[in-house]
Parts: C-alpha cells; structure tokens; sequence
C-alpha cells in the first residue's frame, strides 16, 4: 500500500511540472501586466524599470525555471496587482474556498445520495419522476443563474438570507471559518446551494442508474430470495455495489467545485481563491494565475489518490489483487 | 399434507401485444423430503415455476390464477413483506450462476451471518460459529480461515457450494434449486448434485431440482415433471418416466440421452423447436413435432392424465384415440 501511494506521488511530478509549464507559459503571452500596474501616465524608462524589477526582459525559459525555483522554495513570487506575496494571498482566501467547496460537496453528497437510492428502488412513484425531472433542471441550468434567481428569492424578496459575502469569520492562525458565526453559516447558505446544486443532481441522477443496475443483478435476486429486509438489501448490498462510479464522479466533482467555484464566488462576491483569480486575470497578474493553477492541479493529484486509495477501502477484489 | 401443493397455476406478462401465457394450468405437489426434478427445453416455464412459487417474478409477470400452498396455506397473494420471512426460512433458492449470485463486497462469513440473524434468534457469535459450521459441511476446506473470504477468492464450484449452505442455513423445508450446475465444469456438476442431494437428505429438505440434465434427474429426484411450452407434459416417479416414458415427448427426451451401453451412430433429435409463446397451436401444443397424432390432437388439448405409474398429458394414453 504504501509502495502504492509513494508510485502515484512520483506519477504527479511529472505532471505538476507540466501543468506548470503549462499555467506560466500560457499566461506569460497573454495581456501586459506592466501597463495595467502603471496607470495612465509612465515614461518609457518608468515603463522599462518596471519591467526589469520584474525580470519581465528575461528570456522566457529562465524566467520558467526562476519561477520553478522559488516555487520548489515556497516563494510564489509577489502579486503585480497587490504588491504582496502570492502565498500569502492564496493561503488567505483558500479557508474560504474550502469552506464553500465541502459545504456544497457534503450538501449535494447529503441529498443527492438518498434521493438517488430512492429514485432507483421506487422508479416508477410519482415523486421519483417529479424529482428526475426537478433534476433536469438542476444539471441544465447555469451555475450563475441558479446564483442569481437564489438571490433574488432569498436575499432580495424575501430577505431572509444575505446576498454577499461571508458574514463573521473566526480566524484560527492561518485558518480562518465563518461556521462558528451565525452570519457566517446564514451567508455560506446560498453560496453553497448554488455551487452544489449541479453535483447534487449529478449524483442523484448517477445512484439512481448505478442503483438500477445493481437492483437487476443476481446477488439482489440471491438476497431476496434469502428473504433479507429491504433496508439490508437496499444499503447493505444494492448501494455498496454502485459505490465505486459514485466514489469516482464525487471525487472529480470535488475537484471541480473547489477549481470552478469562480462563477459562484464572483456572484456572491465571495472572498475566496475563485474571486482572486477573477480579479487577477483582469490584470493578467501572472503569478497569482500560475500558482492557482498549481495548486488546482495538486488537489485533483490528491483528490485522486484518495479515490484509489477508497476503491481499496471499498471492493475486496482489488485489494487482494495490488496494494500489499 | 403435501409440502408444497402448486394447483392449476397460470403466470401471465402482459405485453403491447396482448398477455402471453407463460405457465399455463401447471399443477403439481412436493412432499416433505422429497425431490422432485423438473426438467424441459430452455422457454418451456422450469424457471418460471420456480420464481413463481418464491414470490419473485420479474415484473411484468404475474400469478393470473390458481394457487400455490405451502404447508397448507395459500402463499401466492402474499404482500412483500409476508412473503419475506418464508423466503429464506421456509423455502430457499440456488441460482444458476454462482459467479453473479453472491455480492462481491461481503466476506461469505457476513453474507451466512446476515442471512441466519434474518431468521433465526442467534447472537452475533453463534450465528458466526454457525457459518463456520455450514463451510465446513458444503465442504469448504479450512472453513475457520476463509468464513472471512471474499466471493472472488473462490472457484466456481467453491462457490456454488457457499451459495448451498447460504440457502440451507436458515433450514428451509423446501429448496428451489434452479439449474444448480449449469454453470459449473462437467467435473464439478456432479459433486454439487451429490452434496445437494447429501445435505438436504440429512437436513429433511424437499428439493425442487430444474435442470436440462436427464442423468442427474435419474440419479437424484425422486418424481420428475417434464415440461413442454407451459405446461406438465408427464409426470411421476422418475423410474417409471424414465424407463416407459407415456407422453412422446418424454420418450423424445430419453431418446436423446446418450447411453454407454448401447452403440448407436446417431442419437435421435426431436424435430422442430417449442413454438413461442405467442404462437402455440390450438390442441396439443406437441402436435407439430409429435409423431404419432391422432385428429383431436389438432383440437383439443389433452390435460393430465393417467398413464400407468406416471400421468401424460396425451390423447393416446387417456383413451382420445378410442
């Protein structure tokens, strides 16, 4: 098992190393961070110095492999647009993110899962179809608009809920959460329905095929005819056989809320890693960009080593087949 | 008092196109500690018997009539959750694929454990000791270690033995054993059919044995019925089936079983295949594959009737020909 984990970490070097190559390259082409930080008046030599106190008039490989290098020393490099360190920000805003992204994980995990399983075993009541069609909607409808009808119900109409922001937050160190703060947990609400929605569906729609699935095969057919309870074959031996395609989509859906949590963060003005990138691109401010996408693709490299590492968890086939 | 009485059983699926009639006023009964075989072509109803006596007919199919009686009461208009605790305790099931039947995710010590604590009042280390216990009599070695096994880390027959004492453990009196080594190597079948045939005699269960296998029906049960498109063409004690078959299709069968003694450069076929069921013809539903038809059978359908030892369901053993 643990020949196993260290396998897959060598496995990601590679490709963190690409994806870096990658993020710098890419943004290195792309807008001109000196004009933005400048304003409207500079001289030309004003313009040059800046662009050599950035190292800006370097060759582009060097200036790959600088980045590389204090990178490998947990310096990602100054913020153009905030003149502080990249690290700095983005430890910040990550609590924030984090938060928002496992709330609507744990959200759509709570109510996609049951619904799923119920869908699947009473396929044909009214409610079941009533709830695949209301799930339609859910994985058709963009993130932003559910963001924003969600406002208009809850904030504006009825003003139950706030429309923005993440109310108080408790700091712990570099941790900081808003679910010790009422007004934290009422404003973390909205933002996290609108982010999970879409999983929510997703997995919903994805228990209820794999729970069809399973509810055919023999063993269900074996256990039924043993006389066993619904619940036991329901639980115990339906929904434990569709676990690994659902362990699989959550895992990646995880990665994605905590990656593309910028449209909902941009509609609740949300103070996390997703409304910096915004604002940062705005700017092309590169090293903000570049280490964000670093970090996205190291927690879908860990996001899917945990995912093996819960197929063990899960079906003794493989665990007797690799892993020791 | 018969076991199992099954009285003019009719299993209907209504389709776009119009309701098909898959068993067709079958009847028959199974006394205590008796094996009856069932045997017939693929289509000819033997699994849908048994499904239909357990309660676990793939929708749409239904009982449209007559009755199943188990130990005297009627069983076939139960809710779900009567049926529940007959199924398992009362009568159990062996499936034909032992590869499928057990869930891949539970040791076969925990499937033994959940299905006995179904059923019977065990506390969690009897009911441990028990799966121990019934490893080891379908004959699995080292039983102790491997109660903590997954259904992958056994061969086929290993298997199929794990997926006998999983329908034994609760005592049932009556197993449905439906096409038990179908699956299985030729050099398993017939140790599963004689462990089979040991554990339910020792335990005084009645088995139902589906099978397409003649030898093993010779060899094991006690009474057989043959079954053609939907209903019982003969039935009755299997040496007498066997050795002056009545109806022309169990001679047919026994035909076309090879024989070690006898030299013969071609085994003899039935001609033809069953009709579907959308399409059986008015009469015998044999007439177009039978030899020897008279003119009723082309009109009226013959029920069971006494041939000898047996009962057939012909014209030419119940006087039509006359």
């Amino acid at each position: 098992m643990f020949a196993f984990i260290l396998a897959r970490l060598l496995q990601s070097v590679p490709v963190l190393l690409a994806v870096a190559f990658i993020s710098y390259g890419m943004f290195a082409f792309v807008g001109d961070p000196v004009t933005a930080m400048l304003g409207q008046d500079f001289t030309a030599a004003e313009r040059q110095a800046m662009i050599h106190q950035l190292g800006l008039d370097q060759p582009f490989y060097l200036q790959y492999l600088h980045f590389l290098w204090n990178v490998l020393h947990g310096d990602f490099g100054l913020s153009y647009r905030l003149a502080r360190p990249v690290g700095e920000l983005i430890a910040e805003r990550l609590p924030a993110t984090m938060e928002l992204a496992v709330s609507a994980a744990v959200l759509s995990l709570l109510i996609g899962v049951p619904l799923g399983v119920f869908t699947g075993i009473n396929r044909n009541s009214a409610l079941a179809r009533g709830l695949m069609t209301l799930s339609l909607i859910g994985v058709s409808l963009p993130t932003f608009l559910i963001g924003i009808l969600l406002i208009l119900v809850f904030a504006v109409l009825l003003g139950w809920l706030p429309s923005f922001g993440r109310g108080d937050v408790v700091h712990f160190s570099h941790w900081s959460t808003g679910l010790l703060t009422s007004s934290g947990r009422r404003a973390l609400i909205l933002p996290a329905i609108t982010l999970g929605m879409f999983q929510m569906t997703l997995i919903l729609r994805l228990v209820r095929s794999e729970m069809l699935e399973v509810m055919r095969s023999d063993h269900i057919k074996f256990a039924r005819a043993r006389g066993l309870s619904e619940h036991a074959i329901h639980f115990h031996h339906a929904l434990s056989n569709t676990l690994i395609p659902v362990i699989t989509i959550v895992g990646l859906q995880l990665g994605m809320l905590i990656a593309f949590s910028i449209v909902t963060e941009t509609v609740f003005q949300w103070p996390g890693m997703g409304l910096l990138l915004v604002q940062s691109i705005g700017v092309a401010d590169i090293p903000v960009m570049s280490t964000y996408l670093l970090l996205i693709a190291v927690v879908f490299v860990v996001i899917n080593l945990v995912v093996d590492l819960l197929y063990f968890a899960v079906d003794p086939r493989l665990r007797s087949q690799g892993g020791r | 008092m018969a076991l199992l009485d099954v009285i003019d059983l009719v299993v209907e699926f209504p389709t776009r196109r119009g309701t098909l009639r898959a068993l067709d006023g079958i009847s028959f009964s199974i006394e205590p500690g008796e094996i009856l075989g069932v045997v017939g072509e693929s289509g000819a109803g033997k699994s849908l018997t048994g499904s239909a006596i357990i309660g676990l007919l793939e929708p749409p199919g239904r009982v449209a009539s007559g009755q199943i009686q188990f130990e005297g009461s009627r069983i076939d208009r139960l809710s779900p959750a009567q049926m529940r605790p007959i199924r398992g305790r009362q009568i159990g099931a062996i499936f034909q694929d032992p590869l499928t039947t057990l869930d891949p995710l539970m040791s076969v010590g925990r499937q033994l454990v959940e299905t006995m604590q179904t059923h019977l009042k065990l506390s969690d280390r009897d009911a441990r000791a028990r799966a121990v216990q019934w490893l080891e009599e379908v004959g699995i070695p080292a039983a102790a270690e491997r109660v903590e096994a997954y259904p992958h880390q056994f061969s086929g027959g290993m298997r199929q033995r794990v997926v006998i004492a999983l329908a034994l453990c609760a005592e049932p009196k009556l197993v449905i054993a439906d096409e038990p080594t179908t699956a299985l190597d030729v050099s398993i079948q017939s140790q599963i059919i004689s462990l089979l045939k040991r554990l339910t005699e020792s335990h005084g269960t009645s088995v139902m044995l589906v099978t397409h296998d003649m030898g093993v029906i010779a060899e094991t049960c006690d009474r057989v019925a043959v079954m053609y498109a939907g209903r019982i063409a003969e039935i009755g004690p299997v040496a007498d089936v066997v050795r002056t078959p009545s109806h022309p299709y169990t001679e047919g069968l026994m035909g076309s079983i090879p024989s070690l003694e006898a030299r013969v450069e071609r085994l003899r076929q039935i001609d033809g295949a069953m009709p579907r069921l959308g399409a059986i013809p008015q009469g015998c539903a044999f007439n177009p594959r039978c030899g020897r038809t008279i003119a009723r059978c082309f009109t009226h359908r013959p029920d069971l009737m006494p041939a000898g030892a047996t009962q057939a369901a012909c014209w030419l053993v119940g006087g039509g020909a006359a």
